[in-house]
């Protein structure tokens, strides 16, 4: 539609011969739908102000159409992009997961480090160190005269700090009330889904040694 | 879907300032239509604003947030609740000044010509309680019968901005044809400046008043 005055107000303008039948249906109020103009195509609808065709707009116009139907309306192409596409990302994922699996078989057992001495530990008393690398604190309890225990220190929920209570036989997690047994790691209580990974400890003489860990599911 | 032959027709000479269509309360308590004053100091002409419709709606042209959508019947709707971030955009865009931001519940709403009753073919509310139908919705028939003095029109310009508009204002038949509203130069355009005198004959009581304009 141009924006001539001289023309009338279309398409509304456009009055079907029925309308002007003797029992004036169109001044009771039961017009048939159809008889007016039918609405345009929804494809068709959104016209841009500066009055240029669609495919002549900008794409951010194409994308974001101001018409309900036309911004609801997926084409096939479209559709068969995104499943493509979809598809692709779950098979890259699966090709990754087994990647990842082949890398940890071959990446060795982690080094052995010594982390303390057993003199400076007295029963019930707790040492956080790191292990293996130097940003996975750990904690180490000795629970009795010739009994140690190490774990990691991050919480299997969100990987907050846990903290070893050696009275109560426990390692709690402040954050989200956490309960894990301290004999063994598990979890017993609380948000944790998996089990502390245990640190494997060796001692030898007066020196404490962590040789390895030991991640759980169960 | 709104029925196509059912129009909403504004009749601003027909409107008495009522405040019957303010109460239409139909979108969460809240009244969306406007009653405007038009030169309040001089004059006690009302007119009543809904959202016009336009064919190319400025409110979503300027809408960073894509909230304001137009559905297939060519109504375009209230804000979306899930997107719109409360600008005000709309509010400066809108030419017919129908957009409001409710800065408490962080939303624009404006009318949407009771999308729930048009949609089923029923009256906006609003249109249902004007008491002098200066609201009036039906067909276009209805309205050429009922209104032989006016013609509707649709299509307005606000200075380089032509816009047509779903809604349609009745203006007097001038036998010119002319189907455009110009707002701009309507709004520099002042009215005459009339002299209304009564004088009352103290002698007769029942006397005819005279009244010269």
């Amino acid at each position: 539609m141009t924006d001539d005055p001289a023309q009338s107000n279309a398409p509304s303008a456009q009055v079907d011969e029925r309308l002007n039948t003797p029992a004036r249906e169109g001044l009771t109020g039961t017009t048939p739908a159809d008889a007016y103009v039918p609405p345009r195509d929804p494809e068709q609808i959104t016209r841009a102000p500066d009055g240029r065709p669609m495919d002549r707009q900008p794409q951010w116009r194409r994308d974001f159409p101001i018409d309900w139907p036309q911004d609801h309306y997926v084409a096939r192409r479209d559709f068969a992009k995104f499943l493509c596409l979809t598809s692709l990302a779950f098979a890259a994922g699966q090709v990754w997961i087994g990647f990842q699996n082949i890398w940890r078989r071959h990446r060795g057992a982690p080094p052995v480090a010594k982390i303390g001495t057993l003199s400076a530990l007295p029963v019930g008393g707790t040492l956080v160190f790191r292990y293996p690398g130097p940003h996975d604190d750990c904690i180490l309890v000795r629970t009795a005269q010739d009994k140690l225990v190490a774990y990691s220190q991050k919480c299997t929920h969100l990987s907050c700090a846990v903290i070893p209570d050696p009275a109560k036989g426990v390692i709690r997690c402040p954050c989200h009330e956490g309960l894990f047994d301290l004999n063994t790691g598990r979890n017993i209580a609380g948000p944790p889904p998996r089990p502390l990974p245990r640190i494997d400890i060796s001692i030898r003489g007066d020196e404490v040694f962590a040789t390895g860990v030991e991640r759980r599911t169960i | 879907m709104k029925p196509e032959h059912l129009q909403f027709f504004i009749d601003p000479n027909r409107c008495i300032g009522c405040q019957a269509c303010t109460e239409c309360d139909t979108h969460r308590g809240v009244s969306m239509i406007h009653l405007e004053y038009i030169e309040r100091s001089r004059s006690v002409q009302t007119v009543p604003v809904v959202c016009m419709h336009c064919e190319q709606p400025t409110c979503a042209e300027v809408c960073p947030a894509d909230a304001i959508k137009r559905t297939a019947d060519g109504v375009v709707q209230s804000a979306r609740k899930p997107r719109c971030i409360a600008c005000g955009n709309c509010v400066m865009a809108c030419p017919f000044g129908v957009p409001e931001v409710y800065e408490d519940r962080q939303i624009m709403m404006k009318c949407d010509m009771c999308y729930d009753r048009t949609s089923t073919g029923k009256k906006p509310m609003c249109a249902t309680v004007c008491p002098s139908q200066a609201l009036f919705f039906g067909t276009r028939e209805q309205i050429e019968q009922l209104r032989p003095m006016s013609v509707p029109t649709n299509r307005f310009q606000f200075g380089n901005q032509s816009i047509t508009t779903q809604v349609n204002m009745m203006v007097p038949k001038d036998g010119a044809g002319r189907m455009l509203v110009n707002v701009t130069d309507a709004m520099n355009d002042q009215p005459k400046a009339r002299n209304v005198s009564l004088p009352v004959v103290w002698a007769d009581p029942f006397a005819e008043v005279e009244v010269a304009l």
